[in-house]
């Protein structure tokens, strides 16, 4: 405890005869360097299972990758060790291959995850644009605004769950089975990204600096057109990192998904029916006991964690620069 | 040059767009208020969902001890306990690694070194919990139980502690909380980062010219000046644990429980959702959906008091500075 | 009625050179662009500027000089309303505008600033090229044609002496310029909508010598076209360019410890820094304070 009094404290006048400041200091030396190997040991904590997850997900999910893989449809029945020869068969698989990956497949899981991804985005990246102009451009400090900039942070801490639940309780109930589908889960995924996008893009315009806006208003621009013209193209890599960063999140979600989408083995690109996505399939598969289901979770695991890592480490590349060019 | 009476009709003219400006600001109006609209949606929704299970079952939902569904018991107590439980684990877990790696980044770290531990902490964050649940059910989980036996074997007998180690399958209260743990590091460390960013420079400099070590500079003026903002971070990790579902769905193990033995299974309420809500009848759902409600509320109101100390902490700041 | 000071020390109204308040008159002077009458400007509680008023006349150039933090570019912001984009600020008293006050609540703001344009400290050209940057107010203004887009870039580059130096590179971001030609590119978008008025906000105070320069001969050319506002820190400059000036200062309220700006002086500028009538603007073009 005697080193927290320690920063008001100089090391002493330096006498001639105080030869013993080096060794007085070496304890605050040893505690220093401590401190900095702790550092390092929590940074370590949290790489090292990361680095576990990537790299078992990439041992366990390249031993079934297969272009194949990404294209075919979905076995009906994951959970048996070994797929019968019939099913293989049917699958367009060959029985005289010993490894039963023929007839794996989880494309129409990557088609729900786009199609969900891309109706989540359509609600929530104009709407959660919009906000954050309301808020910026217009509302600034006034107290509404307040309000909505702080109910905004509360949404985003909303669990997904609970967006799940929201529909499953506002859209699936009423309509019964058929209400699941792509688009409820659209709906339950766009609630999660929406304020998202809002904060971060009014983040983004707060960097626009106001000497633009002025200069657009002292040519007698209204704010609408300067904000169409001036600040939202200037704010234009920023916003698309962050909704970039939205979309991934979304991508990788489960918990919404998995109430509003229904099932679906075969390929579904309509926004009505039943529909799956690569989170729910990992989900689904993961609880099953069985090596097929098994190897099909840990294949769409790695294609899941590719995509949403590679659109992040993009929207990073786009914001560092664009934080870069202000 | 146009004459001046041309020119007070001009300025006092409505102008060209004025309608257009009025409509785009009603517009993005609107869809500030969606945000609202959301919310009090999901609140009244949930809420009506849920009400058989407030009616119906009354005090024996809100503070019963069994959570039964097959004997019809629904008494949130335990999962209520559960979610705390595996939330508190992961907040203990993530704190101080968090804290460690955001100091790491902001004092320690060489530059050139900085923008990868943040990207590698971005990545971490990107990792889709269904991944984390799989990595976690599948390999963690088997292989941790080596550990929970030794400390188990080591602490077992003490009397009182010993309770708190118990014997495990891998599944457990402890294996949910260290994986949410290490998921919510990412949100703690990038709130706190920020925080360690808004310490003047001048005091620190003023701290090190003082002759402190780095560390010394750390504790007596990195951590005075961070106190709310830390205590901000620490609830919004908190918030963010209490609503984790998948990764605990498949770790925690689907047994309802009060117990002190945490590596022992367990059950929280977004996991009890996740795994019974599409298979439920309609009391059993408005009981899960009633859960919803109540992680609703709680989230909420550990979010905005996060959001507040923040605020707050900000403007003590700012008015300080 | 309007000109009466509130201070007693000061008595704007009898040396202002503007005419009798009266307004039959005021309609018949044809020089006068703006006749402020007792402005002042809030920022909330506190008050910035104080019981200005003065007469602006037409192609002149009238330059606010004073010590910092005595208002001038509080007051000249008044001038086309760019204190409706600041939360808080309140403009009391009145502009009149060719007799028309611009705080009439008739009064449209963004046509206001369409005609009375402004320059900033710091040029602010747009992250967009050179060209859209002049063609930026025209085009939103509705001219559409490419041909004609392109003769009033060039008129307005022309005008804004920048012209030769950018004729060849126009579609390149206007950020790649010095300072002093990111400035006069400022202007040259400011021209590009044919403003009456144009309001200069100490727009040689980020530039060098050199580019300074260039600027003040610009604005002696750009006098036979525009009636223009400038404030600036340096006297010099002032007494260069200028044919009236204004000079402010700080008063300070020893009630609530806050600083107001006042109108000091107002003349023509020659008579000013021959011959203040003020001493306070004596010490201060003498260089004995500020």
């Amino acid at each position: 405890m005697t080193a927290t009094a320690a920063p008001a404290r100089p090391a002493g006048p330096a006498r001639s005869d105080d030869v013993r400041i080096s060794t007085m200091s070496r304890r605050r030396r040893v505690r220093d360097r401590l401190a900095s190997v702790l550092m390092v040991v929590a940074f370590g904590v949290a790489v090292v299972p990361l680095g576990f997850v990537i790299v078992n997900v990439a041992q366990q999910g390249l031993k079934v990758m297969s272009p194949g893989l990404l294209t075919r449809t979905i076995p009906p029945d994951t959970s048996s060790n070994d797929l019968s020869n019939d099913t293989i068969a049917k699958y367009g698989g060959t029985a005289s291959t010993t490894e039963t990956t023929a007839a794996l497949g989880i494309g129409p899981a990557i088609v729900g995850t786009a199609l969900t991804t891309l109706g989540a985005s359509a609600l929530a990246i104009p709407l959660g644009i919009l906000g954050a102009i309301y808020l910026h451009e217009y509302g600034r400090r006034r107290r509404l605004a307040r309000f909505v900039r702080f109910m905004t942070d509360v949404m985003v801490g909303v669990p997904s769950v609970v967006m799940g639940v929201f529909v499953y309780a506002i859209w699936v109930v009423p309509r019964g089975v058929g209400g699941r589908s792509a688009l409820a889960a659209s709906f339950a995924l766009g609630c999660l990204m929406l304020p998202i996008v809002v904060r971060s893009t009014e983040e983004m315009l707060r960097l626009v600096p106001d000497t633009l806006r002025e200069a657009s208003a002292a040519l007698g621009i209204r704010t609408w057109r300067t904000t169409v013209t001036v600040v939202l193209p200037a704010a234009a890599p920023g916003i698309v990192s962050g909704s970039m960063l939205a979309v991934a999140r979304a991508a990788g979600e489960t918990a919404p998904v998995l109430f509003t989408i229904g099932a679906a083995y075969r390929y579904n690109w309509g926004l009505s029916g039943g529909n799956t996505s690569l989170s729910l399939f990992i989900y689904n598969q993961a609880s099953l006991t069985g090596a097929t289901s098994l190897r099909l979770a840990w294949a769409a695991a790695l294609t899941l964690i590719t995509i949403v890592v590679v659109v992040t480490l993009i929207a990073r590349t786009i914001s560092t620069r664009a934080t870069t060019l202000h | 040059m146009t004459t001046s009476t041309e020119r007070l009709d001009d300025i006092t003219a409505p102008g060209r767009g004025g309608r257009a400006d009025s409509a785009f600001r009603s517009l993005a109006l609107v869809a500030g208020l969606s945000v609202l609209a959301i919310l009090a949606l999901i609140a009244v929704t949930t809420t009506q969902q849920g009400w058989r299970a407030f009616t119906v079952l009354g005090g024996r939902y809100w503070f019963g001890a069994t959570w039964n569904p097959q004997a019809g018991r629904f008494g949130i107590l335990p999962l209520v306990y559960g979610t705390f439980l595996v939330a508190t684990i992961a907040v203990v877990a993530a704190v101080p690694v968090s804290l460690g790696i955001a100091l790491f980044s902001t004092e320690v770290c060489p530059r050139r070194l900085r923008t990868v531990t943040v990207t590698v902490i971005d990545v971490l964050a990107a990792v889709p919990s269904v991944v984390f649940g799989l990595w976690g059910f599948r390999v963690l989980a088997p292989r941790i139980r080596g550990v929970y036996a030794a400390i188990h074997g080591a602490l077992g007998s003490v009397p009182g502690l010993g309770r708190l180690f118990g014997t495990s399958s891998g599944r457990s209260f402890m294996t949910a909380g260290l994986v949410v743990g290490l998921m919510i590091t990412p949100i703690v460390t990038a709130v706190t980062r920020e925080v360690f960013a808004t310490v003047p420079r001048n005091d620190k400099e003023g701290a090190l010219a003082l002759g402190a070590t780095r560390w010394e500079m750390i504790r007596g003026v990195v951590f005075p000046h961070s106190t709310g903002g830390i205590s901000g971070a620490v609830m919004l990790g908190l918030g963010r644990a209490l609503g984790e579902t998948i990764a605990v769905v498949l770790l925690v193990g689907a047994n309802p429980r009060f117990g002190a033995n945490l590596f022992g299974t367990g059950e929280t309420m977004p996991a009890q959702i996740a795994r019974q809500l599409n298979e439920a009848g309609p009391l059993f759902r408005s009981a899960l959906v009633g859960l919803g409600v109540v992680l609703f509320i709680v989230t909420i109101a550990v979010n905005s008091s996060a959001r507040a100390l923040v605020t707050f902490i900000d403007r003590r700041t700012r008015g300080a500075t | 009625m309007t000109g009466e000071p509130a201070s007693p020390t000061i008595d704007l109204t009898a040396r202002a050179p503007r005419p009798a308040p009266a307004g039959a008159e005021r309609g018949a002077d044809e020089t006068v662009v703006f006749d402020v009458c007792d402005v002042s400007v809030h920022y909330g509680t506190f008050r910035a500027v104080r019981n200005v008023s003065m007469t602006i006349r037409r192609q002149e150039i009238t330059a606010f000089i004073g010590p910092s933090g005595c208002g001038k570019t509080t007051m000249l912001r008044a001038f086309n309303r760019m204190h409706d984009l600041t939360e808080g600020a309140r403009v009391e008293g009145t502009i009149d505008y060719h007799g028309v006050d611009l705080y009439d609540p008739k009064v449209n703001p963004v046509e206001v600033r369409r005609r009375i344009g402004m320059v900033f400290q710091k040029p602010n050209p747009f992250p967009k090229s050179i060209y859209d940057n002049v063609a930026y107010g025209p085009r939103l203004g509705g001219l559409a044609k490419r041909s004609e887009l392109d003769d009033v870039v060039e008129r307005a580059l022309v005008r804004a002496a920048l012209w030769d130096e950018v004729k060849d590179r126009l579609k390149r971001s206007a950020l790649g310029l010095s300072g002093g030609q990111q400035q006069r590119l400022c202007i040259a978008r400011t021209v590009a909508v044919e403003p009456e008025v144009i309001l200069m906000d100490e727009p040689c105070s980020a530039l060098d010598p050199i580019a300074t320069g260039r600027i003040e001969d610009l604005m002696e050319e750009m006098k036979r076209d525009f009636t223009i506002l400038i404030v600036t820190h340096n006297m010099q400059q002032a007494a260069r360019v200028s044919d009236r000036c204004a000079f402010f200062t700080t008063e300070v309220n020893e009630r609530s410890d806050t600083r107001t700006g006042v109108l000091v002086e107002f003349d023509r500028t020659e008579q000013m820094f021959s011959n203040p009538s003020d001493e306070r603007t004596e010490n201060y073009v003498t260089g004995r304070f500020g």
